[in-house]
């Protein structure tokens, strides 16, 4: 990588390749661990592209307040609300209610408004669509789904949840549907149909033990819950199925967000891998809060010099330069693998920012550090070369 | 105030705080402070690939207890220990532990606790705290150092013991929720260290998590860990092309600019840093520890060594706490 003129100054890639994600896709996934800057980035992709002429909506899952403080609304909900700004296209913005996209699926996919009703009050439902592990990452998934294709917004942009398995939100829609299939929960609804005897047994002990555990209550609630969802197992087993083909459909990007920590770095790679192994590709890698490259002289040579100004004044200068190439190298080390990893998915860094992000301005110079044209708005110097790892054919 | 009577003044230590603050490093570091102090010390942690084991270079930990840092030394350090405990670990002990064996490892496995934590939300984390509460009954170790789930997880996960008291109204998950309660809410046995970085919206995280914890669930809170803070670096507010006009050897004038932005650079982050700290302070009467960012390379044990020297050192400034 040819290194820039000066560290603090945007150079986002030339040839664009984020640019072109937001102008060729339908749907963009935000994914990555937790604290590297996911939902800033979502919603920095969402609003680059409304300059872009899109119709676009940025979907986030558990925003810190600012974030809608600094998109101009008095938070956010689960209806998209729109924000005003200067550009051509649209901006919205929308956060995931769980529970409430939950219930909307159900009384979509109930027979009659009484089934819906008497799921909706059932305490095993209720505990379903707030504490089932994935069905953060299943809603999340068909909300996406609902602004896509019925709301028909042009782009959603989705952050997701921070969880510790890339493929909990591919893998989520499947789960519920897994949870309805599970053999504890046929025998549950018709005891004995088409279970071999040795199965029931061991089921009938588990429910057994679950009711000493945890009260017959439970068990009685869940029985209840089963009995009233027979006959929409269908129809939600086809909708999990659509949305997992529109994931795994060309019209979606995955973009990996990551920091350049070792560990950040660690699940970056390890989502890398189970997203490589599910046959999807990631289509760009984000690195946030990376440290500016001051000057072009390796850890050792730093070192060096610094040993060679020991005693003069500009050892703490020396030193100082020394402490700041040995986290570059570290960082780039830190990198190399999974840029390799995700190759040919260009890789944009955005360094560490002076502040958070207040407004609109906060995220225009985050976008400046990602898009040439937001370089170019922002008045600042031209763009760099290529991103690194960049396929120069798209 | 003197740090073995800071680590001893509970057996149980939460250590909490959002993804990316450098949670488990903390509770390494402290783990090594405490057992330099002369306490056995024993990480607990939950979610596996918290590069713990790592940073005392040792192999990933597993359900058993293992050494990851063995104690001796010039200050007659104790050991640190650490085991891995998962959910489904233990549901199985538990079950095991209640007579109730004969739920087989085939329904476990295959989602089965799936259904039952559906039925109960918060099962998962009081069978782990449970487990915990166990050990520090048990005398496992003078210190047991909690490595609490990432992100928002942590209030849901201290939650659990007072929404599963009202939610299982009778049986051993009931008694289980009640004692783990009554452990977290008891500062003479447990305290939750909350780690944030020097910067705005961890640091507003933070505050908006202590306030939850204490006044949702009842814990006693300890010193907040504010991690990854600069050092400082003397000597770095004069202007290097000036200074370098009369060095020997006269550095070129591309590694002198490149010293001023890298100066510049330092003095600028160090600046938000402070001004988070002292927010921090603002908004949470804790007394706080301060670790340094460790510009070096990969944190190894070199360095988890350099930042029990720092929390060690910073413990000895606190002031004693007042009886509570």
């Amino acid at each position: 990588m040819t290194p820039a003129p000066s560290p603090l100054t945007p150079h986002p890639p030339s040839d664009d390749p984020l640019g072109r994600l937001l102008d060729e896709r339908a749907v963009v996934v935000c994914t990555g661990s937790g604290g590297v800057g996911k939902t800033t980035t979502a919603a920095v992709l969402a609003m680059e592209a409304a300059h872009r002429g899109r119709r676009a909506c940025v979907v986030t899952i558990d925003p810190a307040r600012r974030l809608a403080d600094a998109m101009g609304l008095d938070g956010l909900t689960d209806v998209p609300a729109r924000v005003e700004g200067p550009w051509s296209g649209e901006l919205w913005a929308t956060m995931l209610d769980t529970k409430a996209t939950f219930d909307a699926l159900v009384r979509a996919r109930a027979g009659s408004p009484e089934q819906a009703e008497r799921i909706l009050a059932n305490r095993f439902y209720r505990n379903i669509s707030g504490s089932l592990s994935g069905t953060q990452e299943y809603m999340a998934m068909e909300k996406l789904y609902q602004l896509h294709g019925e709301d028909g917004f042009d782009l959603v942009v989705v952050d997701t949840p921070p969880t510790r398995n890339a493929l909990d939100f591919l893998e989520a829609p499947r789960r519920l549907t897994r949870l309805l299939d599970h053999r504890l929960y046929r025998l549950l609804v018709s005891p004995g149909r088409g279970l071999g005897r040795a199965v029931n047994v061991a089921a009938q002990t588990f429910l057994r033990t679950v009711s000493r555990v945890v009260g017959a209550e439970v068990v009685d609630d869940a029985i209840e819950f089963f009995a009233a969802f027979e006959g929409m197992e269908d129809g939600f087993r086809a909708r999990a199925g659509a949305v997992v083909d529109l994931l795994e459909s060309e019209e979606t990007a995955f973009v990996l967000v990551t920091a350049p920590r070792r560990d950040v770095v660690e699940e970056a790679t390890y989502f890398a891998d189970r997203l490589a192994e599910a046959g999807i590709a990631v289509r760009a890698l984000v690195v946030n809060r990376v440290h500016p490259r001051f000057g072009e002289a390796s850890p050792a040579v730093a070192r060096q010099r610094a040993a060679a100004l020991a005693g003069t004044p500009l050892e703490p200068f020396a030193r100082n330069l020394a402490d700041f190439a040995a986290v570059a190298a570290t960082e780039d080390g830190h990198l190399e693998g999974l840029t390799g990893r995700v190759a040919p998915a260009p890789v944009v860094r955005v360094p560490f920012l002076d502040t958070d992000v207040h407004d609109l301005g906060g995220l225009d110079r985050i976008a400046a550090h990602l898009f040439p044209d937001a370089a170019r708005r922002a008045g600042a110097a031209a763009p760099s070369g290529p991103a690194d790892g960049a396929d120069p054919t798209p | 105030m003197d740090p073995a009577q800071f680590f001893a003044a509970s057996r149980v230590l939460i250590v909490a705080g959002k993804g990316g603050v450098g949670k488990s490093t903390v509770s390494a570091a402290l783990a090594r402070a405490a057992a330099r102090a002369g306490l056995s010390t024993l990480i607990v942690e939950i979610e596996g690939k918290s590069g713990i084991n790592g940073l005392f270079g040792r192999p990933p930990l597993g359900y058993e207890e293992s050494v990851l840092h063995p104690g001796g030394g010039p200050e007659g350090a104790a050991d640190v220990r650490g085991r891995l405990l998962t959910p489904d670990d233990a549901l199985l002990e538990y079950l095991e532990d209640h007579g109730l064996h004969r739920v087989t490892r085939r329904l476990l496995s295959g989602g089965a606790l799936d259904v039952v934590s559906t039925a109960v939300p918060g099962i998962r984390d009081i069978l782990v705290l449970g487990k915990v509460k166990q050990l520090e009954r048990g005398g496992a170790a003078d210190l047991i150092v909690l490595d609490a789930p990432a992100a928002g997880h942590a209030i849901t996960f201290l939650r659990s013991a007072r929404g599963l008291v009202d939610a299982a109204r009778v049986g051993p998950i009931n008694t289980q929720a009640a004692e783990v309660l009554e452990m977290l809410t008891d500062p003479a046995r447990c305290q939750v260290v909350l780690v944030t970085l020097p910067e705005e919206t961890p640091v507003n995280e933070l505050v908006d998590t202590a306030y939850s914890l204490e006044d949702e669930v009842g814990v006693s809170l300890g010193p907040v860990v504010v991690n990854a803070r600069y050092p400082a670096l003397a000597g770095l507010d004069g202007d290097p092309a000036a200074l370098a006009a009369g060095t020997h050897p006269r550095p070129g004038p591309g590694e002198v600019a490149a010293m001023a932005e890298a100066a510049a650079f330092r003095a600028h982050r160090a600046a938000l840093q402070g001004e988070q700290v002292a927010r921090l302070a603002a908004a949470l009467p804790l007394p706080q520890l301060v670790l340094p960012y460790l510009f070096s390379t990969d944190l190894g044990l070199l360095e988890l060594e350099q930042l029990a020297d720092v929390a060690l050192e910073g413990i000895a400034d606190l002031e004693a706490l007042p009886d509570r």
